[in-house]
């Protein structure tokens, strides 16, 4: 109708082991695809930006031969660009080279131009010009504990990143180490994992080296986060200070994925596997399990997804969009992704046979 | 220094690199040199520590300079370098 608000729509960004798809739609529905960009590389990492009246894509590029990069495109792939010396690198004092990008998360709505990074080996960066620099974050990769951190057995990085609306509470999780808190903006760090298990660790609760593979903040809550363990599934609900197991009524405990709703408060998202030895969805049947309550129970959702699935889904091939009501998506490392209008209860493939899945992003955008 | 096809548009489209030089340089100068207008292809050579990225070869003479000298291999003047990827991934 003409002087109505211009429609939403939708995009949604899939990195793969070998390249990038992009997708958009009207309905989340039907997709329109382009892709490969950045053919036989991998992208591990996407940060979808829609702040200050535009859409930039940022995405964390590897490639085995050439190394790694970050790229941007305001024009939805159409065109990409990448700073001359790179977005992030390493001062030459650190005697460090950047191996991959595991997290692009643009900050709040309040702080426009601000985004972070996850990378390995293990550090967290800041960009205050829309990601095209990155400046690495002193206080933690100078942290005493850093010679004790380890690696997972994707590598050892910094992949989630949680910054509080108000700008000075950060978390960030890393495998493996644990979650770190700051409470002056990144400037100093402490662990904060008690109650989250190390059962792989000689003491079970240690401070720190947890092998926590997810975390994400409840929208509506302060002080409320959710952690997908490795082996756990866990909430907080004083700021990290202590976590509690939220895993009974789930049919397992090890996954990957943390999704939250955007606004709602209670409302999380997990995609289990049934153990760290047998890394398949539990009974070889995928299916997403959804809380509304914090954790208290649980709801397994499948309408729409594959009987007999065996590829596991990782911490970052899962997002939400911020409609109403929220998008979910999510990625398998059997190439298939599926898309939720509904929260979860009804699932569509939206492609499959792609190489395997390692970054979903969803966003809604302005206009078709 | 010749440049295998994935990386000429990171050099304006060039298939060959050359740097004036009096006498022998280095690898590593070289790499300066010929890379100092293409910042770009200069990190998908190197990486920000200076080192050789794992799967780069960089031929000298018809070996691999890691069985050299590494980046201190000397290269005389007139002699070809060829930069190919090595066989990776999957």
């Amino acid at each position: 109708m003409v002087g109505m608000a211009t429609a939403e729509s939708f995009v949604l960004a899939i990195g793969t082991k070998k390249g990038l798809w992009l997708a958009t739609s009207s309905d989340r529905q039907q997709w329109s695809f382009t892709g490969p960009h950045f053919l036989m590389s991998e992208i591990p990492s996407i940060g979808i930006d829609t702040r200050e009246g535009r859409t930039r894509i940022m995405v964390g590029v590897r490639s085995e031969h050439w190394g790694p990069t970050v790229a941007h495109s305001d024009d939805l792939g159409a065109t990409w660009s990448e700073p001359e010396q790179g977005a992030v690198r390493f001062p030459e004092d650190t005697g460090a080279a950047l191996e991959r990008i595991w997290q692009i998360y643009p900050d709040a709505e309040e702080r426009p131009g601000v985004v972070w990074a996850g990378a390995e080996p293990i550090s967290v960066w800041k960009s205050t010009d829309g990601g095209e620099h990155f400046e690495l974050n002193r206080g933690l990769w100078d942290h005493p504990h850093r010679s004790e951190w380890g690696a997972g057995y994707g590598g050892a990085a910094a992949h989630s990143i949680v910054v509080h609306p108000a700008g000075e509470t950060v978390h960030v999780a890393m495998s493996t180490g644990g979650v770190y808190r700051s409470l002056d903006g990144g400037t100093s760090w402490e662990p904060r994992n008690r109650g989250i298990s190390a059962y792989f660790m000689p003491d079970p609760n240690p401070e720190f080296g947890q092998c926590v593979h997810k975390i994400a903040a409840d929208a509506a809550v302060d002080g409320r986060l959710y952690a997908q363990n490795h082996h756990g599934v866990y909430r907080t609900d004083d700021n990290a200070d202590s976590w509690n197991s939220i895993a009974e009524g789930l049919p397992a405990d090890f996954g990957f994925v943390m999704l939250t709703h955007p606004r709602r408060e209670g409302t999380a998202w997990v995609i289990p596997l049934k153990a760290d030895g047998e890394r398949i969805p539990p009974d070889g049947e995928l299916a997403v399990h959804r809380t509304d309550d914090a954790g208290s129970t649980w709801k397994r959702l499948s309408n729409g997804l594959p009987a007999g699935e065996y590829n596991s889904v990782l911490r970052d091939a899962a997002s939400v969009d911020t409609a109403e009501p929220a998008g979910v998506y999510f990625g398998t490392r059997g190439g298939s992704v599926y898309a939720s209008a509904d929260e979860g209860a009804t699932f569509r493939e939206v492609v499959s046979h792609l190489p395997d899945v390692l970054c979903v992003r969803a966003a809604v955008i302005s206009g078709a | 220094m010749v440049l295998p096809s994935v990386l000429q548009p990171l050099a304006g489209g060039q298939s060959v690199l050359t740097a004036p030089a009096d006498g022998p340089v280095s690898v590593g100068k070289l790499l300066d040199a010929v890379t100092s207008d293409f910042a770009v292809l200069a990190r998908r050579l190197r990486d920000e520590t200076g080192a050789l990225r794992r799967f780069v070869n960089v031929y000298v003479g018809g070996d691999e300079v890691r069985r050299l000298q590494g980046l201190e291999t000397e290269v005389a003047p007139g002699q070809e370098v060829l930069v190919i990827q090595s066989v990776a991934g999957g």
